[in-house]
């Protein structure tokens, strides 16, 4: 990594279950997920130092990582809440090695942990404003506006946002923790009822409950844990901003320019990743954040997840746990943890051979933040 | 006045004008589309604010749009996200590309949805939702 000295990892990550949890509060998909992650490192709470969060979706809590730390006994040098979004976990582990770097802590834990599916669902479909008459309501409608769009100028098609849909279902159904199993077919894909047209409901990713965590330490103190450390090797940053339809190209996402920045930082390329955990909480998204990442050509997205190319022990895998889509519809942390354990060769079915090189994309709003960032053994 | 009761129920959706949005609000009472355009870089734009997205500057005047623009994309909602649209299901939101340049949302009533498409031309068309306040939408402009 450009910038720094040393060199920094991921050495614990956790998760709480995912899907319909009502017995677990906001608070606690936090406390849990973090707790799993510090004994996933061998650590105890009296190591961590750092505590950084994403805002909770459902709801909007000030001062939320401070609450985190004092339901795990912590008292923290660095804290914070970052609002990029579904980009937040990668930009908070951007914010983490800079503490690091400066040795103003020394283990940094990460996460997002919410209940949107049996809390408030309320933010995901709120009136926009001004806007509210125009009958837009919900992230589908708005992503639906970008997959239109996408169609019309690169003829990509049902058939291709599908290829989308079934093949992270078939990860998923490699993954115990997936809130969706079930293989799916094509045609089950085009029963799926509309929701708003391109869209149909297998196009969307569900509302989740669930959380999910990691740690991050520098490359010293890694290497006294037991398990093996996965080093971050780039981050970057991309973020369109502007509310979605006003922007020049509908079709375009931060990944271009998060994604170059990040390869630029680590000194690597598309052509030396082994596999993607790519945030997928529509079809149509992945297909764009392939195309600018460089994988494919602007406009061939749909092209690309043809002949289970994405699939793993395909040309590329891509969501090797079955991403928002399948294995939950959570804002990008997960994708983190998945990339973590693929590295470390703990995938199980899922696991993708050699998978040394690893590519986590994560954006929020309606692609209106991206980040990236690249991992490998080291 | 008169009020169609198919557009009624919209009238919750109706924010409270500020100082600032009050001119466009006015002007679809007036049955006109109104947007802000910047006296110093001609830009038209919206929503409004006190300044020019593009230069900066303050010297924001109010001016009568044509109301024409072509639809640049556009989904068909079938999900009852909201009661006030319950009836309405499936209908069309379009996002339009103005002849004046700013983009905006706009649903499209009482249409086929397969008849809409990309690149068509479309009118605003203004509809009294309550005693107090007209809306706009967009409709197929008549060749």
């Amino acid at each position: 990594m450009k910038g720094f000295e040393g060199r920094y990892c991921i050495v614990g990550v956790g998760q709480t279950p995912y899907g319909k949890v009502p017995e677990i509060s906001q608070l606690g998909h936090n406390v849990l997920a973090i707790r799993n992650a510090i004994e996933d490192a061998g650590l105890t709470t009296n190591d961590i130092d750092g505590i950084l969060t994403k805002a909770p979706t459902s709801t909007f809590p000030m001062l939320w990582a401070p609450k985190v730390a004092e339901a795990l006994k912590i008292t923290p040098k660095v804290t914070g809440t970052l609002d990029q979004a579904g980009a937040s976990n990668i930009g908070l582990i951007q914010y983490a090695i800079s503490a690091l770097a400066m040795g103003q802590a020394n283990y940094i834990a990460i996460s997002y942990g919410d209940n949107p599916r049996s809390g408030t669902r309320a933010s995901y479909s709120r009136p926009r404003g001004d806007d509210a008459i125009a009958g837009l309501f919900g992230a589908p409608s708005s992503y639906a506006m970008i997959a239109r769009r996408h169609m019309y100028e690169y003829g990509t098609t049902h058939d291709q946002l599908a290829n989308v849909a079934i093949a992270h279902r078939h990860h998923a159904s490699m993954n115990p923790n997936a809130v969706f199993q079930e293989p799916i077919t094509r045609e089950d894909y085009e029963n799926s009822r509309f929701v708003a047209e391109p869209f149909r409901l297998l196009d969307c990713c569900p509302v989740s409950d669930g959380g999910a965590a990691y740690i991050i330490t520098t490359e010293e103190r890694a290497k006294d844990l037991e398990k093996e450390p996965v080093y971050i090797e780039g981050i970057g940053q991309g973020h369109p901003s502007w509310d979605f339809f006003r922007r020049d190209d509908l079709t375009r996402s931060g990944a271009a320019i998060s994604g170059e920045a990040a390869f630029q930082n680590a000194g690597l390329g598309p052509k030396d990743i082994d596999f993607c955990e790519i945030y997928d909480c529509f079809t149509v998204v992945p297909l764009i954040t392939l195309e600018e990442y460089g994988f494919c050509k602007k406009g061939e997205g749909g092209a690309f997840y043809e002949d289970q190319r994405t699939h793993i022990g395909g040309e590329l895998p891509v969501n090797t746990s079955g991403g928002l889509l399948s294995e939950t519809g959570m804002p990008g942390t997960q994708l983190v943890v998945e990339a973590v354990r693929q590295i470390r060769g703990e995938g199980g079915p899922r696991q993708v051979k050699n998978a040394e090189v690893g590519l986590v994309s994560q954006q929020g709003g309606i692609m209106t933040t991206h980040a990236t960032m690249i991992v490998s053994k080291g | 006045m008169t009020i169609d009761p198919t557009f009624a129920p919209l009238a919750e959706l109706i924010p409270d004008p500020t100082d600032i949005s009050e001119p466009f609000w006015k002007g679809l009472n007036d049955k006109t589309l109104r947007l802000q355009r910047c006296g110093k870089c001609d830009t038209h734009q919206h929503p409004p604010e006190r300044f020019c997205y593009s230069c900066g500057s303050d010297s924001i005047e109010w001016a009568t749009a044509s109301g024409g623009g072509e639809v640049y994309s556009f989904i068909v909602v079938h999900q009852p996200y909201h009661a006030a649209f319950r009836d309405r299901i499936p209908y069309v939101v379009a996002t339009v590309q103005l002849d004046e340049g700013p983009r905006m949302l706009g649903a499209i009533f009482d249409v086929d949805p397969n008849s809409i498409s990309i690149g068509m031309r479309v009118q605003a068309r203004i509809e009294t939702v309550s005693e107090q306040q007209a809306a706009l939408f967009f409709e197929a402009e008549v060749q």
